[in-house]
């Protein structure tokens, strides 16, 4: 059988086969490598699709049909920083809407797109679990907490002029953040390379500086 | 406080909680010694048992009766359930992030009682960080031969493995988190079977808490009638409370069940920011009634009493709101969430949640009818019938009648600040 996805990088290759072993049922690394075909091609593409189909022997509609029920799977381009403010209750009763309202004016994008030039897309979600640190933005799913109007525009501008490579929760929460949910703890060494959740095993987490 | 079970070692070792090192140095992975050493996996189960621990999900079901109903066929599965969404809920992240050593121990402990060799730890994908706390801490077990084949010399063999949801927030509901798991929608299955007896690739599954199992070292190490011991008898051991909204001190607290909401709130919570009058509470999650200071400022934080007074503890998730909260606004946040989440498998929940948005919407946009009062309450009869607590169901899974406990909520105790805003903008937007 030819290989449906030797145009990736031979290291997610290598993590589609582990993830692909991992499982007693093929489908159930339907939504693992969803994630990293999503790096492979910035987003969860028609092409992706295909692709994750043909390794989990499910047809392509039925990849879609997963994909499209959950919201973390981009079925179009998304910026390099996707900017998501939480509004759910806690975030809600402290000002969620408000950071959200700041965050669009910053980028100049409203909620559920992409600038143009695709260095951001803007969303607001439901409850990210940070209602201690309310309210909360994530920057590629890495975590802020304590975030105020301001400091969500200063955000901006930081992402906009450093266009860090790696999105690290710490240094953020340390320039932009507030009020934590609890002790973080140890700083934590990895963070995103794209928008889409920074984890070993999927092949999207890097270490920060 | 000497009863603390599960905060104690990342409270004494910020730095390094999370790790191997510290986690070996402080007592870990004594209780899995015990386990594969000195007891048979059914005493591991008695133990749970005995300990009338109660599933910290939301729930409230007593893990151990959980256990016993786990069906004689192999192989089984144990899935952790990190899939924490239930608004106000932010207490499995810590555990995940601050000591992960803690909940892989009674993943083990728990596979050895429960006959597994293979285990998932389902977690949100929002939650990326927690994912990679937990990673490091089980490349650190393989390493240290506390997974994979022969642990410990023990002969028992486990595996666990990390698998990331996709934002769902029904994935939440074991059986939905089940197909989630399967790489299907997660859509919630229609009960029986239960996973106990068809669960994962139709196994027998026990679906447990992140924080349910963090506590099985202790209770493997200390005894079942041990941890019975601690708090009111129906509501067992130390709980994991997350204190959000409008309280001084937000965060989470382990607390011995059986305070009153009265203590949680100025005491634990620190009172209400700014020293404002507190309006109302949620106690358990969105999912939950609410409750208000003029009736339950003395009533006890307990899984019962709780629901004597219609409402539940539910994730453990308290939302503080004060005198300064638009109620019908919250009430909204709370419907469109559901609204949103909603899987759409059952038309009462699918449909019901968008229209409960909508007249909340145009309640608060000023272009309510009076009409729409008895609409709100006739839509939410039709999703949950009766009103009651527990909800009665008319859907495969609660998500549905949890969206209505924002509406009875604002019409039981603040039916006349709804009525105010009927066709009143300038009222709707102050």
């Amino acid at each position: 059988m030819s290989n449906p996805v030797s145009q990736w990088s031979p290291a997610n290759q290598e993590r589609a086969e582990r993830i692909l072993a991992a499982y007693p049922e093929r489908r159930s690394a339907l939504m693992p490598l969803l994630y990293v075909a999503s790096l492979e091609h910035r987003y969860a593409s028609d092409e992706a699709m295909e692709e994750v189909a043909a390794l989990t022997g499910v047809t392509a509609a039925q990849v879609r049909s997963v994909a499209t029920f959950y919201t973390m799977f981009r079925q179009e381009p998304v910026g390099d920083y996707l900017v998501s403010v939480c509004t759910s209750i806690s975030c809600h009763l402290l000002g969620g809407e408000d950071v959200l309202a700041s965050v669009e004016e910053a980028t100049g994008v409203r909620h559920g797109g992409t600038g143009e030039d695709g260095t951001f897309s803007v969303e607001h979600v439901e409850c990210i679990g940070a209602c201690g640190g309310a309210p909360a933005v994530q920057v590629n799913y890495e975590l802020i907490e304590g975030v105020t109007p301001d400091k969500a525009q200063s955000l901006v501008a930081w992402l906009s002029d450093t266009r860090p490579d790696v999105v690290l929760a710490d240094e953020m929460q340390q320039l932009f953040g507030g009020v934590r949910s609890f002790d973080w703890g140890p700083p934590e060494p990895d963070g995103a390379v794209r928008p889409v959740p920074a984890f070993a095993p999927y092949g999207s987490a890097k270490e920060g500086r | 406080m000497s009863e603390l079970i599960l905060t104690s070692r990342m409270d004494a070792h910020p730095a390094d909680s999370n790790t191997l090192a510290r986690y070996q140095a402080t007592g870990g992975y004594e209780a899995l010694r015990k386990a594969l050493n000195e007891m048979t996996p059914d005493q591991v189960v008695d133990a749970v048992k005995a300990s009338n621990m109660r599933g910290r999900g939301g729930a409230g079901f007593p893990t151990g009766v959980k256990w016993g109903f786990l069906a004689d066929a192999s192989p089984r599965y144990l899935v952790i359930n990190a899939d924490e969404s239930e608004p106000g809920t932010f207490k499995d992240r810590q555990l995940l992030e601050r000591d992960p050593h803690q909940l892989l121990e009674g993943i083990i402990i728990s596979s050895f009682a429960l006959g597994v060799d293979q285990a998932y730890v389902y977690v949100r994908g929002e939650y990326p960080k927690p994912a990679r706390r937990l990673q490091r801490a089980i490349d650190e077990a393989y390493e240290a031969g506390l997974l994979g084949t022969d642990i410990l010399g023990s002969g028992f063999a486990l595996d666990v493995l990390i698998h990331l949801g996709g934002g769902a927030y029904i994935c939440g509901e074991e059986t939905a988190l089940l197909n989630s798991l399967e790489g299907r929608r997660g859509e919630p299955r229609l009960k029986p079977p239960f996973p106990a007896v068809e669960g994962l690739y139709a196994k027998p599954t026990i679906v447990n808490n992140v924080e349910s199992i963090s506590n099985v070292p202790w209770i493997t190490l200390h005894g079942g009638d041990a941890y019975a011991a601690i708090g009111p008898e129906r509501s067992a051991g130390t709980r994991l409370f997350s204190l959000s909204g409008h309280v001084k001190k937000p965060g989470n607290y382990e607390i011995v069940m059986g305070i009153t909401w009265g203590e949680m709130i100025y005491e634990i919570g620190g009172g209400i920011r700014d020293d404002r009058a507190l309006k109302a509470w949620i106690p358990g999650g969105a999912s939950a009634p609410w409750l208000v200071p003029s009736e339950h400022l003395e009533t006890l934080v307990t899984i019962d009493d709780a629901t004597e007074h219609g409402t539940m503890l539910g994730s453990g998730a308290i939302v503080v709101m004060d005198e300064t909260t638009n109620v019908v606004a919250a009430a909204r946040n709370i419907v469109k969430f559901f609204a949103h989440e909603s899987c759409g498998q059952c038309t009462p929940c699918r449909e019901g949640t968008s229209w409960l948005d909508d007249i909340l919407q145009r309640i608060l946009e000023g272009e309510g009818r009076p009409e729409d009062i008895d609409l709100l309450l006739d839509v939410s009869d039709n999703i949950s019938p009766g009103l009651g607590w527990p909800p009665a169901m008319t859907t495969i899974c609660p998500l549905g009648p949890s969206a209505t406990a924002p509406i009875t909520s604002i019409m039981r105790w603040f039916r006349p600040e709804v009525e105010a805003m009927i066709g009143m903008p300038e009222v709707a937007n102050a």
